[in-house]
């Protein structure tokens, strides 16, 4: 009995240990380069993310991106104020992003840049409060992380507000709502159906505010279906739920790894809908192996756009794709933001390498609520004493193999 | 000394056990309280008191009954959202935290230990790989129900609701358990001295229950069902007694666990988790208590220490080749026999030594 124990836990161990290392970074990442050249000390930016697990592509998307903009920063200004970066992975899990807290903690972090993903946002966002420890989100944009957002079905709240927390995306709410409106404003459909993951703070977030909205609105929904991540493989009955009440735009509010799925599926029993998705689905045209014509007519809300033509785009892309060999996604353009918002703040407050992380945050929460940001994912970004940026969301469709501006 | 020479091997192990638990918690909590240990090991101290237990309270299943159980970690997850619903409904109720905390662990315990009963029923007619296959279906079931679960609490009482959020709450009601967004402001109140308590309860029950009447026909009926059925021993009582306590340690452990944590969600309590609480058994010796507690400890600890996290992109990996080289060390007959060659070697030499 006890060597078959033995042996049943080894091959599951080994199963898993196969299951979790799909999604692992390929390129390993770059150190931070040493401030050799600067005779200032640097002050201390510590990120986490998930580097590892189901969900690093975010979270190296957002490091690296980060990791441009504080080379970028340094290679400028050799006596100024130079920027340590550390990311320290929290595998997408709340425990394992308080543990990567600790130990940015532990390092001397005196800014974070906030969790990746939103699970581990809640978490981090509480101990970064008790701390006082100023914190900016790339992408974590569940209201929970910001506090201070009422519950729309019993209108109190839950979470008070969390006032050094920051984020530099949009709040769920606002998307799913503006979806709804981008829908009803441009009468994209007659008939609607959702498909969402109702495993997932971001898909039911945006999910619940759409729902909401199109209610208020009026809008036709014919079919509600959802998926777990254990389920995120077969889309047929969903699909085949969406086509039989005569949909004839799918809503998607999901990443698009599954979203990738969806539209080969859909392909395959021949239902071609109109599909609208959120901002995660920007990066659907890189998925290996995908075939991209299939994504033809997708319509999303995002706020970057890879093939912008501005100069700073057309840097950041050409510099991240030297670096890592692929195009890069809103999570690393969010991420990159958040290090020159961060870096613009820090410079403009006054704030010194030496400062203790409380004094820095009441400086650069006096700051970000006041001051103006002009990056990659919007112009003329503001923030309120509520946290939530104010930018405006980019609607955007594939044509061609390529992301092509709405409107 | 000599009093300890003379118990029983058993009772010196437990003895022991017992001792190492007092004497690291003894070391451990005043240089915890005067911020003398890494912001890492510090934040850990309570996660590492919870997965003990579930450790221990595995083994009791695993080790002392013999049987394989896939789901544990659906226990924690009932204990855990339970407790942190209790102790969020409580909140005004019971203005002391250390009570609360108390309150809310035997309410995860209780919640489990009847979950636990529930699914024994079916779950113990089997043997060996069928009911290990059975717990791993029963654990990714309470995990698909907690996910689809809504609870909210208002001046008439809790409201609950299961796919959608469908109760309207009343003036100054508020939502406690978000389906799949969990539950998203847990306030801590576990405390290290908690997680020792529990640890120290937690062996007292074990090992109470292995060295009395009951704990005999448990072992008897691992070790050959059939002769232990023969000679009159109920066997679906015992198996049910040590599963049915399991369960509910287990449970109180997910109330430590999810008190000590900012947030919690359903998904964190899958398949994995319960496959890595197996892992500290094996790994500590099934059977082995203390065993148990240094395989979870080190395991927990191990990954967020310095030196792995300097390893970067490639410290999952090199864990999971420690824990390979662990399991093979541990198991290896040749190392075994080498240890237990080295061992008598060295007896033999104080033997002789004392002859001369």
């Amino acid at each position: 009995m006890k060597k078959r124990i033995f042996a049943l836990t080894m091959a599951a161990v080994m199963t898993v240990g196969l299951l979790s290392g799909c999604g692992g970074g390929t390129t390993q990442e770059t150190k931070t380069p040493d401030n050799s050249s600067g005779t200032s000390a640097a002050i201390k930016i510590g990120g986490a993310g998930p580097l590892t697990g189901g969900a690093a592509i975010y979270g190296n998307a957002a490091a690296r991106g980060a990791q441009i903009a504080a080379d970028e920063i340094n290679a400028a200004n050799p006596d100024g104020l130079q920027i340590d970066l550390r990311y320290e992975d929290d595998a997408h899990d709340a425990e394992k992003s308080v543990n990567a807290y600790n130990t940015l903690k532990g390092w001397g972090m005196q800014v974070f840049l906030g969790s990746v993903t939103s699970t581990p946002g809640v978490a981090t966002s509480v101990e970064a409060n008790n701390d006082h420890m100023f914190y900016l989100t790339p992408s974590a944009s569940s209201t929970d992380v910001l506090g201070g957002v009422a519950n729309p079905l019993t209108g109190t709240v839950d979470i008070q507000r969390k006032d050094n927390v920051f984020q530099m995306c949009f709040v769920d709410p606002n998307q799913g709502s503006a979806s709804a409106q981008y829908i009803y404003d441009q009468n994209l459909g007659s008939s609607i159906a959702v498909i969402y993951k109702n495993d997932d703070v971001y898909s039911t977030g945006v999910y619940n505010s759409f729902d909401a909205k199109a209610k208020e609105l009026g809008l036709n929904v014919v079919s509600v279906t959802t998926f777990t991540t254990d389920t995120q493989t077969d889309f047929s009955v969903q699909l085949g739920d969406a086509k039989n009440a005569g949909a004839d735009l799918v809503f998607l509010p999901m990443y698009y790894d599954a979203a990738a799925l969806i539209f080969t599926q859909a392909n395959a029993m021949g239902y071609a809908p109109k599909w609208f998705g959120i901002d995660g689905m920007d990066g659907i045209l890189g998925v290996v192996g995908f075939d991209t014509s299939l994504a033809e007519g997708v319509m999303l809300l995002t706020p970057f756009n890879a093939d912008a033509e501005d100069e700073a785009t057309k840097n950041f892309v050409k510099t991240y794709q030297d670096k890592y060999g692929e195009v890069p996604n809103q999570f690393a353009a969010d991420a990159y933001d958040c290090v020159y918002a961060i870096y613009n703040a820090l410079t403009e407050a006054g704030v010194t390498a030496d400062m203790s992380a409380g004094d820095i945050c009441d400086k650069m929460v006096a700051q970000f609520t006041a001051m103006t940001f002009d990056g990659l994912t919007g112009e003329g970004m503001t923030w309120d004493a509520s946290g939530a940026v104010t930018k405006s969301p980019k609607g955007m469709v594939i044509q061609d193999g390529a992301y092509v501006g709405m409107d | 000394m000599n009093k300890l020479k003379s118990m029983s091997p058993a009772t010196r192990t437990n003895f022991l056990t017992y001792a190492a638990v007092i004497l690291t918690f003894a070391i451990l909590q005043p240089l915890s309280a005067a911020g003398k240990i890494s912001p890492t090991l510090q934040g850990q101290l309570v996660p590492v008191c919870a997965y003990v237990v579930m450790a221990l309270s595995l083994n009791l299943t695993v080790g002392v009954l013999g049987e394989l159980s896939l789901g544990h970690a659906g226990f924690m997850s009932v204990g855990a959202f339970s407790g942190a619903v209790c102790a969020s409904a409580l909140q005004n109720v019971i203005p002391a935290s250390g009570l609360r905390l108390g309150v809310s662990m035997v309410v995860g315990a209780l919640l489990a230990g009847i979950v636990g009963t529930i699914i024994s029923v079916p779950v113990l007619r089997l043997n060996g790989d069928y009911l290990a296959i059975v717990t791993l279906a029963f654990g990714q079931i309470i995990k698909s129900i907690v996910e689809n679960l809504y609870v909210g609490v208002d001046a008439k009482g809790l409201h609950f609701s299961f796919l959608q959020p469908t109760m309207r709450l009343g003036e100054g009601g508020r939502m406690i358990l978000n389906g799949p967004m969990g539950i998203p402001n847990i306030s801590k109140i576990s405390t290290f001295l908690a997680g020792f308590i529990l640890i120290m309860v937690t062996l007292a029950v074990i090992f109470n229950l292995v060295n009395s009447r009951s704990g005999r026909a448990i072992m008897a009926l691992r070790d050959n069902r059939i002769a232990a059925e023969s000679v009159g021993i109920n066997v679906i009582k015992y198996k049910m007694m040590a599963f049915v306590i399991s369960a509910a340690l287990a449970g109180a452990a997910g109330a430590l666990f999810s008190l000590g944590q900012n947030t919690i969600v359903a998904s964190k309590f899958d398949f994995n988790m319960s496959i890595l609480i197996l892992v500290y058994v094996v790994l500590g010796g099934q059977g082995k208590m203390w065993g148990s507690i240094l395989a979870a400890s080190f395991l927990t600890i191990l990954p967020e220490t310095a030196a792995m996290r300097d390893l970067k992109d490639y410290r999952m990996l090199a864990y999971a080749i420690v824990l390979i080289l662990v399991m093979l060390a541990t198991n290896s007959p040749a190392l075994k026999g080498f240890f237990a060659r080295f061992f008598r070697r060295k007896e033999d030499k104080t033997e002789k030594g004392g002859a001369q």
